[in-house]
């Protein structure tokens, strides 16, 4: 590594992520982020102090090398350094762009004892990219094929992982997915300007090049059930089925035109593209939109509804702004783009037109009282505070459940009192031969965790096709 | 890509299309449906699975052209191929031999009806068949429905061809006949329409099933965009339905919702749904 001070470092300050100004970006679907150059890359990776006891590394449900790939990068070798990433994260590019640093591999860095962490996210972003753009990549290796098939059901990030881990081992695998493109939120979810469809397209292009097979329209449960699988000759099958089932709020007037699930809003306007103006699908426009929830896809939504042409987008989250669930930066992202917050709202009813379509959102002002089971301050309702917010459009964003339609139809299958699937520590169901892994498993969790129960679901599968 | 095998002209903006769509085929039960896009850039419509040749692992679609998509499909020609077919979705239809069924067909739910009225004759009812049309020229499916029922009846408002009137009309002569037992009814048709044959039905307490075509998108239980209120309860027509009892169904709101991208003066320049409409007037 180049050599500089233990002082020269702690001198370097962390690197600000070059962005697009707030209220020019917020009229489009191009990335917000526009990430670092080589040079300032490089100027970021000095500040890792390469640890010997690098706490990093435990922060990241992956376990990558974080000061091996930093160190490379320092000394310009980014390749070396995307091959590092590579080894333990088979989609760099992603996670770099969406893990939350701020609560996994970025807050036990040890810089943030003095100053800020280094930024590692950034520094993921930057090789990925820097490695794809430049044609760095080294292809994985692939084993000898072992004659062992394998379904994988659901080309989310959990399901890409565990195809991509098990055909380097020589298995021939196929993804079965339910939807016309593969991706899982990656694609219908996370909207372009945080994650460009070209970014999860490119590393799903690597995933196949291994020789993973792709069987798209295929809803398991439907158009083929787990035995049938069996059946067909597959010797294990991993379910990552997401956890795709939007949840509503249960208040008068949901029904109502212009109420939408989050779910359904940014499928339209992301994997159906409807917000390209000659795009098939249509999408509702509104021009005062309501967004109900704190977490990610709750800022997405706003996000989006500003972008579509809303004159107001408003965020309305029961709870206060420290305990939004959703990432750091995206809260400050939308702040810039002139997003309003209404903390401490909560919703009780949607109001609406004679004709039928919203006209309103009634809310009620909450506190937050004594502390829940999740260990989180519960609001209460404040008596008499009842107002309304003036919109056109509510999307509801609220949180998601399991979807039923794999599991009903596989009825051995032991689910948890939610309906999510039970596996144990090495992801294996009560069905042998059958493991689940992502947030069909978890519950709404995150990409990069996802992602390792892809990977560790695979060294299962793996030890299990052995015992064949 | 789901190659065409066949396709054919069944009446005036109706076109029968068989697809090669082998896993679907042989999962499939009567009264599930498939979604397809023609084309990379098509919206994801649903569209009821008429018939399936296990054999031949193709799926018989029965499609009337009302707007964009359904006119972009005319364009499909045979050794070529729809972009995706996804499927089979929604709950099959809990058929039963009743006795006597009466089968309600109005507009483009005639061709949804059909493979119901196909598989309740297999079943050894007496299937008695009502196809309610504008006028004459728009009746459809008459020789296949009566190919598989006791009899068959034509309703069209003008009175070009049978009775003038609505289906309410000639259910209502067969429900008034002693020597009929009517055992259920099954109707699909424009929500006005199914909204009428459940209210009729209702105050003689036949049993009475109706298939819903509410908007949708994934048609998986993801997006929540095709829920309807039955008996109280919200239902995701893709996996709950599309068939539900339809003295529970709040058909007001399915009708209302059913204008989302048509009726609003706010979206209409944005509603791709009235512009296609406007084309095929042209
Ligand atoms: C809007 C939004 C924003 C988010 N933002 C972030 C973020 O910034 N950072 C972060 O870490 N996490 C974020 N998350 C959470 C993260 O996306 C998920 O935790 C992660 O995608 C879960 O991965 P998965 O592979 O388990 O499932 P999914 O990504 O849900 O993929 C499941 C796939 O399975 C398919 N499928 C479903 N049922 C069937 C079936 N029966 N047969 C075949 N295929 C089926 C689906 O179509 C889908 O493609 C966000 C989630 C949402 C919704
Ligand atoms: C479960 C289910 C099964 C169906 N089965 C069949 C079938 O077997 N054959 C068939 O021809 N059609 C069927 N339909 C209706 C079909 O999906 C619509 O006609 C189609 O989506 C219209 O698409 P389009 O782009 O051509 O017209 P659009 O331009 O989308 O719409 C044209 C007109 O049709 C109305 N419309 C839009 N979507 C629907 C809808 N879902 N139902 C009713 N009207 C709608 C619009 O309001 C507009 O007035 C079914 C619908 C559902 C939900
Ligand atoms: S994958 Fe996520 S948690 Fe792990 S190092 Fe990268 S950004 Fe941090
Ligand atoms: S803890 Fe921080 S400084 Fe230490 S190795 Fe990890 S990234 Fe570098
Ligand atoms: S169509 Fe999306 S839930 Fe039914």
């Amino acid at each position: 590594m180049s050599d500089i001070t233990a002082k020269q470092r702690m001198a370097i300050q962390r690197q600000p992520m070059p962005q697009r100004d707030g209220l020019e970006r917020c009229k489009d679907f191009d990335e917000v982020n526009t990430g670092y150059d080589l040079e300032t890359a490089i100027k970021e990776a000095q500040r890792c102090l390469q640890c010997k006891n690098a706490k990093c590394i435990a922060g990241c449900p992956v376990g990558i090398d974080i000061p091996g790939f930093i160190s490379k990068l320092a000394d310009g070798d980014v390749a070396a350094a995307a091959e590092i990433l590579r080894s333990s994260n088979d989609l760099p590019a992603v996670t770099g762009r969406v893990c939350p640093q701020e609560t996994q591999c970025e807050c036990v860095c040890v810089r943030c004892k003095t100053d800020t962490p280094v930024a590692i996210g950034y520094l993921e972003r930057f090789v990925a990219d820097y490695a794809r753009e430049n044609n760095l990549e080294k292809p994985k290796e692939v084993s000898a094929s072992t004659g062992k098939k394998v379904a994988c059901i659901g080309a989310g990030p959990a399901g890409i992982t565990c195809a991509g881990e098990l055909a380097s081992m020589g298995h021939d695998v196929t993804l079965f997915e339910a939807f016309h493109k593969a991706g899982g939120v990656l694609i219908y979810g996370i909207p372009e300007f945080r994650l460009p469809n070209k970014v999860v397209e490119h590393e799903i292009k690597n995933v196949l090049a291994l020789g993973v097979k792709i069987e798209k329209n295929v809803i398991v449960g439907k158009t083929v059930t787990i035995d049938q699988l069996f059946v067909e000759g597959f010797d294990a099958i991993f379910v990552a089925n997401g956890a795709g089932l939007p949840t509503f709020m249960n208040v008068p007037g949901e029904n109502l035109k212009g109420v939408y699930s989050a779910n359904e809003y940014l499928t339209r306007s992301n994997l159906m593209e409807a917000h390209r103006r000659d795009a098939e699908t249509p999408v509702l426009r509104g021009d005062k939109v309501c967004v109900v929830g704190g977490g990610n896809t709750a800022m997405d939504a706003v996000r989006t509804a500003k972008r579509m042409g809303a004159a107001t987008s408003t965020l309305v989250y029961r709870r206060g702004r420290e305990q939004m669930p959703a990432r750091v930066e995206e809260a400050h992202h939308a702040e810039e783009e002139g997003i309003c917050f209404e903390f401490l709202t909560a919703p009780i009813e949607v109001l609406g037109s004679d004709d039928g379509w919203v006209e309103g959102l009634k809310c009620v002002r909450m506190e937050l009282g004594a502390p829940d089971d999740s260990g989180r301050r519960r609001p209460v309702p404040i008596e008499g505070s009842d107002f309304v917010i003036d919109c056109d459009m509510v999307i509801v964003a609220i949180g998601i459940n399991a979807n039923p339609i794999l599991t009903q139809a596989t009825p051995d299958m032991n689910l948890n009192k939610w309906g999510y699937i039970q596996a144990n520590d090495d992801l294996a169901t009560s069905i042998p031969g059958v493991f689940a892994g992502g947030d069909i498993v978890r519950g709404a969790a995150t990409v990069i965790l996802a992602m390792g129960d892809g990977k560790k679901a695979a060294k299962s599968i793996d030890n299990y096709l052995k015992t064949l | 890509m789901y190659k065409l095998v066949d396709k054919r002209n069944l009446g005036p903006n109706l076109t029968l299309y068989e697809v090669q769509a082998p896993r679907i085929a042989s999962s499939r039960k009567p009264g599930q449906f498939v979604i397809v896009r023609a084309f990379d850039h098509s919206e994801r419509i649903p569209l009821t699975i008429a018939d399936v040749n296990k054999d031949t692992g193709t799926v018989t679609i029965i499609v009337q052209t009302v707007g964009k998509s359904t006119a972009e499909m005319e364009t499909l020609e045979v050794g070529g191929g729809f972009c995706d077919v996804a499927g089979p979705l929604g709950q099959p239809s809990h058929l039963d031999n009743f006795g006597t069924v009466v089968v309600i067909g109005g507009g483009l739910g005639t061709a949804v009806v059909y493979p119901q009225a196909v598989a309740l004759k297999e079943l050894g009812n007496k299937v008695i068949s009502i196809i309610g049309a504008r006028s004459s020229d728009l009746v459809i499916m008459k020789d296949q429905l009566g190919a598989v029922s006791d009899k068959v009846m034509v309703t069209t408002n003008d009175g070009s061809e049978g009775i003038k009137g609505f289906v309410t009309d000639a259910l209502q002569q067969l429900i008034d006949n002693p020597d009929m037992n009517i055992g259920a009814v099954y109707c699909v048709g424009p929500v006005v329409m199914m909204k009428a044959v459940a209210d009729l039905t209702a105050k003689y307490d036949i049993h009475t099933v109706v298939s819903l075509n509410p908007v949708m998108v994934d048609g998986t239980g993801m997006c929540g965009g095709c829920r309807v209120t039955v008996g109280g309860e919200t239902k995701f027509a893709c996996v709950d339905g599309p068939e539900f009892d339809g003295h529970k169904v709040d058909f007001d709101e399915l009708a209302d919702r059913l204008t989302t991208y048509q009726s609003h003066e706010r979206h209409k320049d944005q509603c791709r749904m009235l512009k296609a409409a406007d084309k095929i007037k042209e």
